[in-house]
């Protein structure tokens, strides 16, 4: 029943979204629009070229992230933990920013910044497996995480202050501010199979990742291969949130208050929680948008307001959350 | 049913638990007593392969469990974990249907059949009432007997308690042990850890006493749990009384235990600041 709520809402949003724009579209062009697609208006340009593109982006890449935290957040027990934690929003910000100092195009930007995400996850988890004390392999994930985005943070300060001022700084800057600007039918494609591919999988896995949040010893007492089931939820989650970070930039606090929300609102239970984390993470990364579009004449970027709208919102979780963990 | 052959293991260098053997047959009820540190919970953590065994073998139904995988074992042996606050409000009907895991296919589907048997286990405890709940939200006795109930849903053959009274009231605490001799009637085994020599009085078929990763004793409780036996386990002066109706009961002696203390003063105190296994739990 939330569900379904979740998914007007959902639905209530993507059209609105389709609606607005910069570029007005009369009533009469959207009646040529919808009678006949194939049309060459400019109208039909501005809805297939950018504006759906960029909606059905926006949708993805905002579920993607969402999913992510949510999946990540079980993993690890603790609801603070946001899908960076293992370093990929860092690796891919280094990447692309190197990716930028080397002239490459648009999809090469992107592709250098997907595979460095993976590259800063898989040395975090390299790295864990051999620092491996105790019995807490998840504590040692968070720390090799950590320390691993410290140091592509670093690298990208370097990248920066070596940069040309006139172009190459602006657009490291501005990647890494995040936006959904840059979305085209290219990458479109590229989301349109990754994103959906991750969140499959850990919709197979919802029944461990609920099992997985009790910890590891009970659920390994309950008949979970904890071993390989952590390595499928780090891949997939990992998979999403490159594939997202490395079209759209960095953008925060996603995933990390949408699954809180998404927790409040229908409980822990991950065949719930990861359906409705797609929705309401769709849902907000559509109005997060409209904003940046809308609200003033030059565009704002994204992450800007991602952490301006989530920072505070988080807060007044905390503050309306008396008790413990919704 | 449950073997176990001079089972040893160790945390780093420090071997902890050192040659401990005996079995427990179908529809036993053993009672692991001994003092914080004398290796219970690290043999405990051994049998359900949380930690590698240094040597020795565990067999179950004359099988080494070694080299099973964690479903099968999770079929055959239930761990009651003690009493733990998760960070997410899962509600109890949701924290039950988890012992279904290694009873589900690989995509993790509850079928009907699933949620009969967390409503059965939930009844057969009579807290059906809390199923709607959330967890989280549950007093420290509630929440170890939904556990219990994750664990009977589990439908092993062996339930594991980590200390399952620990945590209870008094009146809880008979209720929770009563509720152990049942289940060893219906011919599932139970393996528990207890700081109090009475509950093995109350409910075990079995007793073992560990001190210093040693067994040191094993058998019948009231063969086993004499005076001079526990007070070697404790290192304090007690007694084990008959209260009639072939009831015994274990007690200190009070009047010899503060002359001791003050005599072995430096000693106790050694011991007060220093429970390891306090701290891994």
């Amino acid at each position: 029943m939330k569900l379904v709520l979740l998914a007007l809402s959902l639905v209530a949003v993507t059209l609105a979204s389709i609606v607005l724009g910069r570029y007005h579209i009369s009533l009469h062009a959207w009646r040529r629009f919808l009678l006949d697609p194939g049309n060459g208006g400019v109208a039909t340009q501005v809805l297939l070229r950018v504006r759906l593109p960029r909606i059905l982006g926006g949708l993805l890449i905002g579920a993607g992230l969402s999913v992510s935290g949510a999946a990540y957040q079980g993993l690890f027990r603790n609801p603070l933990i946001s899908p960076d934690i293992l370093g990929a929003s860092a690796g891919a910000g280094i990447g692309a920013a190197i990716a930028i100092l080397l002239n490459c195009g648009a999809p090469g930007i992107q592709g250098i910044s997907f595979l460095a995400g993976l590259g800063a996850v898989g040395a975090a988890c390299f790295v864990a497996g051999r620092v491996r004390r105790g019995n807490d392999p998840v504590l040692a994930l968070v720390l090799s995480g950590v320390m691993m985005a410290s140091i592509c943070e670093a690298l990208i300060s370097l990248t920066k202050t070596v940069a040309d001022p006139e172009e190459k700084l602006p657009a490291i800057t501005f990647w890494l501010m995040g936006s959904l600007g840059s979305i085209n039918n290219t990458n479109l494609v590229w989301l349109l199979v990754l994103i959906p591919l991750g969140i499959l999988v850990l919709m197979f896995m919802r029944w461990k990742l609920n099992v997985l949040s009790m910890g590891e010893e009970e659920a390994a007492s309950l008949g979970v291969d904890t071993r390989r089931a952590r390595w499928i939820i780090v891949l997939s989650a990992t998979v999403l949130t490159t594939a997202a970070v490395s079209v759209s930039g960095m953008i925060g606090w996603v995933g990390l208050v949408i699954p809180h929300l998404a927790r409040m609102i229908v409980g822990p239970n991950y065949k719930v929680l990861l359906p409705a984390s797609i929705m309401l993470g769709g849902s907000y990364m559509l109005l997060v948008d409209d904003i940046s579009r809308s609200a003033m004449a030059n565009e704002i970027p994204l992450g800007i307001l991602t952490h301006l709208i989530g920072a505070p919102f988080f807060l007044y979780l905390l503050v309306r959350t008396k008790q413990g963990w919704a | 049913m449950l073997r176990l052959d001079s089972v040893s293991c160790s945390y780093g260098a420090r071997e902890v638990v050192k040659g401990i053997s005996f079995t427990l047959e179908a529809g036993d009820v053993m009672c692991l007593l001994g003092a914080n540190g004398s290796g219970k919970t690290t043999l405990f953590r051994a049998l359900l392969r949380f930690l590698p065994l240094t040597q020795g073998e565990v067999y179950m139904d004359g099988e080494a469990i070694a080299h099973w995988s964690r479903r099968k074992l999770a079929r055959t042996i239930a761990y009651v974990p003690q009493a733990h606050t998760p960070p997410f409000a899962f509600k109890v009907r949701d924290v039950v249907l988890m012992a279904r895991t290694a009873h589900m296919n690989g995509i993790g589907a509850a079928r009907r059949h699933d949620y009969e048997i967390v409503d059965h286990a939930l009844d057969s405890l009579g807290i059906t009432g809390l199923a709607e709940k959330e967890y989280t939200q549950l007093s420290g006795g509630e929440r170890q007997m939904v556990l219990v109930a994750r664990a009977l849903a589990q439908e092993a053959k062996l339930l594991v308690m980590d200390e399952p009274a620990s945590s209870l009231d008094f009146g809880n605490e008979i209720r929770m042990l009563t509720e152990l001799k049942r289940l060893a009637g219906r011919g599932v085994s139970v393996l528990f850890t207890t700081h109090s020599p009475n509950h093995a009085f109350l409910c075990a078929s079995q007793v073992a006493v560990m001190k210093d990763g040693r067994l040191l004793a094993c058998g019948e409780p009231d063969l086993v749990l004499t005076g001079s036996c526990l007070e070697e386990a404790y290192g304090i002066p007690l007694e084990v009384i008959d209260i009639g109706n072939g009831n015994r009961t274990c007690v200190p002696l009070a009047s010899r235990l503060a002359p001791q203390l003050h005599r072995e003063g430096s000693h106790y105190l050694k011991f007060a600041g220093f429970a390891p296994e306090n701290s891994r739990t």
